[in-house]
């Protein structure tokens, strides 16, 4: 398919604010990059996702050159939890052809507008407070720091509940086996809600993940000719600009603006799921 | 006074990281293998944008097999040189995964080594299914 040059960098722009989101708050680009290739630029909803496949991996490494340097990603953690991630979606690719993905999308969406409210508490919460690690935790030197340059220090901290965490991150890669969908959001709530990271950690974390959940199904997407050169060089490049720029904002946030900025795109994310289930798609 | 004492502190190492540091460390490693992963795919996918310009708009075919996709690209033909980049844009993430077992087993952290070997092994086992996800 062919694109006007206008339209391309319009696509081109549209991603560059898509990709800083994505980058601060963890998530793939795909919850915006789908509207706006549908409903703003009229593309069929299959090339889209295409694109949005890439628009994850190019979030997630784009970003995660700069966050892991910096030593804002825990890299031990995000390597333990990709362990889960990954035996979970091919269970969940196993899985795909015996439930009903209309069911999922709703439940999945009703699921994580519930989790909202935890995030909501904890709002006024700048750092986790007397978190203490647990065995598997310890065992595997998961606690660490990162610098905060917003508060100018650096934070060390604790990691609790590895095991949960784990089989969340287990759920998250059986989601996006079954749906196709990144599950950043999943990642991030159970890095921040139940590991008890501190917000810039959980995301920049998460976001560190995700590219490896997304280039595993970018295979298929490719097979099936989802993904168009001329809709995902645009997309690439400009998520690409926006991920490198999120990632020199992020610093300067505090957890509690990283948090507010995170629970609305959550919510979105939420009834666009819901949505997708009763046959809408955005 | 006290500004300038904390920017300094900022500008140090991280003082509590349990990762340990014999001059290379993981994370210097895995930022340099995405860093180029991101440089290169960026790179070639612009190239292809600036020929698919120059030569005009013209109808493409996804390839289906790896021939085609080799002779389309050995043409120069712009969306091929795109698909390229995007190509290397998606195998940085797997290079990571592959990179970091190295790294860590340069930090003799052998958990570790275990741990991303894993990664990597139902990584490819996923692409070997290609029933996607992961």
């Amino acid at each position: 398919m062919t694109l006007p040059l206008l339209t391309m960098l319009l696509i081109f722009a549209g991603s560059i604010f898509a990709g800083m989101l994505g980058a601060l708050v963890g998530l793939g680009g795909g919850i915006l990059i789908v509207p706006m290739l549908t409903l703003f630029f009229g593309l069929p909803i299959q090339y889209a996702i295409g694109a949005s496949i890439i628009a994850v991996i190019a979030t997630s490494s784009g970003a995660a050159a700069a966050y892991v340097r910096d030593h804002m990603t825990n890299v031990r953690i995000g390597m333990f939890l990709e362990v889960a991630t990954t035996t979970g979606a091919i269970s969940g690719a196993f899985l795909a052809g015996l439930l009903a993905p209309q069911l999922l999308f709703v439940i999945f969406g009703i699921v994580l507008l519930i989790s909202v409210l935890p995030v909501i508490v904890k709002l006024g919460e700048e750092l986790p407070q007397r978190v203490h690690s647990d065995r598997l935790a310890s065992w595997l030197h998961l606690s660490s720091s990162y610098p905060d340059r917003r508060m100018g220090k650096e934070v060390a901290y604790e990691v609790t509940h590895t095991p949960y965490g784990l089989a969340m991150m287990y759920v998250a890669g059986l989601l996006s086996g079954l749906l196709g969908i990144g599950s950043g959001t999943l990642k991030v709530l159970a890095l921040d809600t139940l590991m008890r990271l501190p917000m810039k950690v959980s995301t920049t974390t998460s976001n560190f993940m995700i590219g490896v959940t997304a280039a595993a199904s970018a295979g298929i997407y490719f097979a099936r000719g989802d993904i168009q050169p001329l809709v995902a060089a645009p997309v690439a490049l400009g998520i690409l600009l926006g991920a490198l720029l999120g990632a020199r904002v992020l610093n300067k946030l505090s957890n509690r603006t990283l948090r507010l900025i995170f629970i609305p795109v959550m919510a979105i994310i939420a009834l666009q799921m819901v949505l997708r289930g009763f046959g809408i798609g955005l | 006074m006290k500004v300038q004492i904390k920017e300094a502190a900022m500008k140090a190492e991280p003082m509590f990281t349990s990762q340990k540091r014999r001059g290379v460390d993981t994370a210097s490693i895995i930022g340099w293998v995405l860093q180029g992963g991101v440089i290169a795919s960026a790179t070639v996918i612009i190239c292809g944008l600036l020929l698919s310009l120059v030569t005009g708009t013209q109808t493409y075919t996804m390839p289906t097999s790896i021939e085609q996709f080799g002779s389309s690209l050995f043409t120069f033909q712009p969306q091929a040189i795109i698909i390229l980049g995007i190509l290397l844009l998606i195998a940085t993430p797997v290079l990571r995964v592959a990179i970091s077992i190295f790294a860590f087993w340069l930090e003799r952290d052998l958990k570790f080594v275990v741990i991303t070997t894993l990664v990597l092994l139902i990584l490819i086992t996923s692409f070997l299914l290609g029933k996607g996800g992961a």
